[in-house]
């Protein structure tokens, strides 16, 4: 028969038809609100993974996202998703799952051996076993242990799906449909609060469509949870989210959630994100996340078959399966009774209900007894025989004196526990509250809020259907107040029902097995034993954040939500010490595990980062350049003609744009627009050099300091008019520098009439460099006398570029005769299609970054930020000349006084050639005195620029030098892998020393 | 996500929208010549590590552009004040007492 372990009605999975899926490549039926899990279960699969460590068979624990072992993988666009809960896969026609770390196969598997081996593996192994040698470290031991431990394969393929992102506002975010939720979001909304109500499941209602055994308002659960649904959706001010998880709940109320949208679906609509991320900032928060069932720790408390007890109430009554048709009940609490009666009312066998209390309730007694339940009071389970399945639980009466005496071995083919319910403090915990603990409800409970939330129901250790529910419409209700100032009076529904029930246990259990000998697990995911725990105890770890690192208890995908406090008892007890006095870890974020795609969002491939085009980037796509990255910006590198590699491309570039002329691209430089009244002396408090002198149509080069005294940009500035200059900056400092003047505008010197703008994007640049510079750029300039006497070096002029508005500087970063061009960026285009044509008649060539880098070290121009570093000023630039020396104060004025940058020894700017002209210096390399320094030998300084230089036929370089403007003609070495490089020490101006080139 | 109010806007925004420049009311000084070595260094690297009311400058800098200062609490993230540059640091005690309340 297909699906044996199927119920012949009941449950909320839809019996009309069966939708196939398969496991391990093997084909099941289930039906359509199956999760896999309950399909599977309904199949009578329980092995469906092989645990991290030991590589023991594992099954299905729980009904819910604190799963800890069937983590599966899912195939979909041909590669898989690994380390997916079952519990939470829902189920659609044609899902391909797998189990994970087994090898061969999930019924043998060799790292099974670990299991049998597990004295070499105790608490911390790896940081015992694995010490030497040093060398097997990266090569033998991590290999080898990631090979064998882990969960599932990563994806071999470039993520197929998108990610969609939704920010959002509300009054009132409650996080849990279950009946706190529920009620809480009813009261919000009747008040006219506007409400997010989310919940990770498929389904609204959490435990509610699980009970049987209760009404509201007269209705079953589901249908009273089915009615208020409705009731939500139909009001406008609601919004509901299923299947969306509050993982990370963030200052100020900020709660990222996280939306599965279509992986549930058979056939997805392609034009939906596989997950959208909510970005929510709520008012007030309800935090109705429930409580979850705690595991008993008894010795192979982990076989496959064992579930926690309301996890099998669940897959009862919200799936139709039956977990086994021999069902052993071990509990310490109440509500794992309530598991066995609807069992037992479905026809499934119960073996005994084994309860560690002495006296459980008598009503609870009589109910079993009229069931004919073989009960097993002051009993607890010892042990567990079966391999890939529980077969019989081995049974041991608690004695007065504390011993445990054998009771014998019941034959079953399932085992539910609860060791009673653990509130979910994650998302409180996460807002940054600290939890205190309850000793009646024997839990750690939310205290004070610290942001504007209210824990509800379980998540606060409020049990018991009507109480939530009361809890829940009041929270609702003060969230709404609080967020809006408004309320209405509204009407309570009524539960009957759904008692909360008494007891529960913390800690491992006792047994009378030999305790060397058995595991008793107490957090399955990572296989850490309550031996495991006592261990880290006796070797020292007596914090528990230590005894949590050092086991790894309470680190695996649930984040110890099942584990810690059984841990943190064992731990208590380990240490002599009360539990309150432990402590407990903090629950981070993400709740449950969240993937990277919905954090990356769109913020992928192309769109991972904006790229910033210069204007003639399509004509240099056309003609073949190689750009590189300068920032954001797409800059061209050099422009190889065919066969050219690119030493030869910047060779002849070079020594084209000297010869006749060369056409460069500088729209990126940084432009700022500095106007007003006062500009000038703006401008002379932020740069070192004088501008009030400077004539209107005139340049001058700024150099920009920080007020520690180091140089941190420079470029060109233009003075238009009294009130405008022109400020160029440079390309990666744009940003930067316009931030620092609008700060100390608007902070310092508040009383300046200054304006600023950043006109970077305004304008398209071109260079016009070269002898023939003039000739090129005439035939479309109007407005201007070109000639040397009327139009100098260094002035500025405002013309027309073929009847374009233009400004026009004559200036020069390659020491020829050179015009830089500044048309509206609309015009960019024309504007270099117009000149690259122009320079073809003189012979000249368009050119790129590099070429600009070789001409302009030749002529010893600095490049900030990388001939400077942030600790250069401008003596060690050798640039003293740029600083007004009787100004009254200027941006790093007073920190050049400082005694570090007046002292001796400091690093200075010069250049370097080797004495054997083809040796090409590494940019970053060292420098030293002595040839073959010893090891430990500090550097004296280091090379900032190396290139081969066309115009000297020979390499040529730039550094940083202790003392170098006193080391002129002297030799230092440049100490390298294969040898030791010497260099001599000049000037950095290496071509046309006097500037003669500049001025015809 | 921190919430942060523009005083020159007059909204409230996410803190993306906002850079933070350190501690506030660190006066460069008029005249930077006369200032002692310690002053300068004070002014220059000095700065407080305060746990718990702390005054910060923060710029729109998606925004409107504008430099403004805010007293927040370092331990809980809550912004007690935002005020403009240029007007006069509030009573930080008088600020933590009103909050604690």
């Amino acid at each position: 028969m297909s699906q044996p372990f199927r119920t012949e009605k009941g449950g909320r999975i839809d019996r009309a038809g069966e939708i196939s899926f398969t496991f391990d490549g093997e084909q099941m039926q289930g039906h359509a609100g199956d999760t896999l899990a309950s399909a599977l279960l309904a199949n009578g699969v329980h092995l469906v993974g092989r645990s991290f460590k030991y590589h023991r068979p594992r099954g299905i624990v729980t009904a819910g996202s604190e799963e800890p072992n069937a983590l599966v993988g899912i195939y979909r666009h041909g590669d898989q998703t690994p380390n997916l809960r079952a519990t939470q896969v829902e189920l659609y026609q044609g899902l391909e799952a797998i189990s994970q770390n087994r090898f061969p196969s999930l019924g043998f598997d060799v790292g099974a051996i670990n299991d049998r081996l597990s004295m070499f593996f105790p608490a911390g192994f790896y940081y015992k076993t694995f010490m030497w040698p040093k060398s097997f470290w990266d090569r033998v031991y991590e290999p080898v242990i990631r090979a064998a431990a882990g969960l599932g394969k990563p994806p071999q393929n470039p993520d197929q799906d998108f990610y969609g992102n939704q920010f959002a506002h509300c009054d009132v975010l409650i996080a849990g449909a279950g009946p706190a939720g529920l009620a809480a979001a009813l009261a919000a909304a009747e008040s006219g609060a506007s409400v997010i109500l989310c919940d990770e499941q498929a389904e609204f209602g959490g435990s509610l469509l699980t009970e049987t055994n209760a009404t509201i308002d007269g209705k079953a659960p589901a249908d009273w949870v089915a009615e208020t649904i409705g009731k939500l959706a139909a009001t406008d001010n609601v919004r509901l989210l299923s299947r969306t998880t509050a993982f990370g709940y963030f200052a100020h109320n900020y709660v990222a959630l996280a939306e599965r949208v279509t992986e549930h679906l058979s056939q997805p609509d392609p034009k939906l994100p596989r997950e959208r991320l909510w970005q929510v900032r709520a008012k007030e928060v309800v935090i109705a996340s429930g409580a979850i069932e705690r595991p008993m720790v008894f010795p192979e408390n982990d076989r496959p078959g064992i579930l926690l007890a309301e996890a099998g109430r669940t897959y009862l009554n919200r799936y139709g399966v039956k977990v086994g048709h021999k069902v052993v009940i071990a509990t310490a609490c109440d509500t794992a009774w309530q598991v066995a009666f609807d069992l037992a009312d479905n026809g499934v066998e119960i073996a005994a209900i084994v309860d560690l209390r002495e006296s459980p309730p008598e009503s609870l007694l009589s109910i079993a007894k009229a069931r004919n339940i073989r009960v097993e009071a002051g009993c607890v389970v010892t042990g567990t025989l079966g391999r890939k399945r529980i077969k019989a639980a081995l049974l041991g009466k608690l004695m007065t004196s504390g011993q445990v005496a054998s009771g014998g071995q019941v034959d079953c083919d399932a085992l539910l526990m609860s060791g009673g319910w653990t509130p979910t403090v994650s998302l409180y915990s996460q807002s940054r509250g600290k939890v205190v603990w309850d000793g009646d409800k024997g839990a750690y409970v939310p205290g004070k809020s610290v942001q504007k939330e209210r824990s509800v129901g379980g998540a606060k250790g409020l049990y018991g259907l009507q109480a939530t529910l009361e809890d829940g419409y009041a929270a609702g209700e003060e969230a709404a107040k609080a967020a809006t100032g408004k309320s209405a009076k509204v009407t309570y529904a009524a539960a009957s029902g759904g008692e909360p029930g008494e007891g529960g246990t913390l800690g491992a259990l006792p047994h009378d097995r030999n305790a060397s000998k058995v595991k008793a697990f107490v957090d399955y995911q990572n296989d850490v034993t309550a031996k495991d725990v006592k261990l880290a105890v006796r070797e020292g770890m007596h914090s528990i954040e230590h005894i949590k690192r050092y086991t790894t208890t309470g680190m695996a995908t649930d984040q110890g939500r099942l584990s810690n406090m059984n841990a943190l008892q064992i731990a208590s007890g380990a240490l002599e010490r009360p539990m309150t006095d432990v402590g407990l870890t903090t629950f981070r974020l993400p709740y449950t595990p969240t993937t990277f795609g919905i954090f990356a969002g769109v913020a992928r491939g192309d769109f991972f980062d904006p790229v910033r085009k210069t204007p003639s980037h399509d004509w240099v796509v056309e003609h073949g350049g190689v750009f590189e990255d300068v920032g954001q910006w797409k800059r061209t590198w050099y422009f190889p003609k065919p066969g050219e590699d690119m030493h030869a491309a910047v060779a002849r570039e070079c020594k084209t744009v000297r010869d006749s002329v060369g056409l460069f691209d500088a729209s990126t430089l940084g432009k700022i627009e500095v106007v007003g009244a006062d500009a000038a002396e703006f401008l002379e408090r932020m740069y070192t050099n004088p501008w009030k002198k400077l004539a209107p149509g005139r340049c001058r080069y700024g150099l920009l300091l920080n007020d520690a005294g180091f140089i941190s940009d420079d470029g060109v500035i233009g003075r238009l008019a009294d009130d405008r200059f022109h400020v160029t900056t440079t390309t990666g400092g744009a940003p930067s520098v316009f931030a620092t003047m609008e700060d100390y505008l608007q902070t310092e010197w508040p009383d300046l009439d200054v304006w600023i703008t950043s006109t970077t994007e305004q304008y398209a640049v071109a260079a016009v460099q070269g002898p023939k510079a003039r000739e090129v750029i005439a035939p479309f300039i109007e407005g201007v006398d070109l000639s040397n006497d009327a139009f100098p070096h260094m002035s500025v002029r405002e013309a027309t570029f073929c009847g374009v508005p233009c400004r026009l500087f004559r200036i020069s970063f390659t020491g020829e005769l050179g015009f830089e061009i500044n048309v509206p960026r609309r015009h960019g285009k024309m504007m270099w299609e117009t000149l690259a044509g122009e320079i073809e008649k003189h012979d000249g060539t368009t050119y790129g970054t590099e070429t600009m880098h070789v001409l302009r070290a030749e002529k010893g121009y600095i490049i900030v930020g990388q001939d400077t570093d942030g600790t250069v000023t401008p003596q060690d630039a050798g640039m003293t000349w740029a600083i007004g020396k009787k100004k009254f104060d200027f941006v790093g004025k007073r920190g050049l006084d400082r005694p570090d940058l007046v002292a001796e020894n400091r690093k200075q700017f010069v250049g370097l050639l080797t004495k054997d002209p083809k040796v090409k210096l590494e940019e970053g390399a060292q420098i030293t005195t002595a040839e073959n320094p010893a090891t430990g030998t500090p550097a004296e300084g280091h090379v900032t620029s190396s290139y081969f230089s066309p115009a000297l036929d020979r390499t040529i370089a730039l550094a940083v030098v202790k003392n170098g403007h006193a080391l002129e003609g002297k030799t230092l070495y440049v100490p390298m892998p294969d040898g030791s490089i010497p260099v001599e020490v000049t000037g950095p101006v290496f071509y046309d020393k006097e500037g003669a080139r500049i001025n015809v | 996500m921190l919430l942060v109010y523009c005083p020159y806007c007059g909204v409230e925004r996410p803190e993306t929208e906002f850079s933070c420049g350190g501690q506030a009311h660190i006066a460069r000084p008029v005249d930077p010549s006369a200032a002692t070595e310690e002053d300068w260094v004070n002014f220059l690297y000095m700065r407080s590590n305060t746990k718990g009311v702390y005054v910060e400058r923060w710029r729109h800098t998606h925004g409107c552009g504008r430099f403004f200062n805010a007293v927040r609490n370092t331990v809980t993230d809550d912004f007690l004040s935002f005020y403009k540059a240029g007007e006069p640091m509030p009573d930080l005690e008088e600020l933590a007492k009103e909050a604690g309340k």
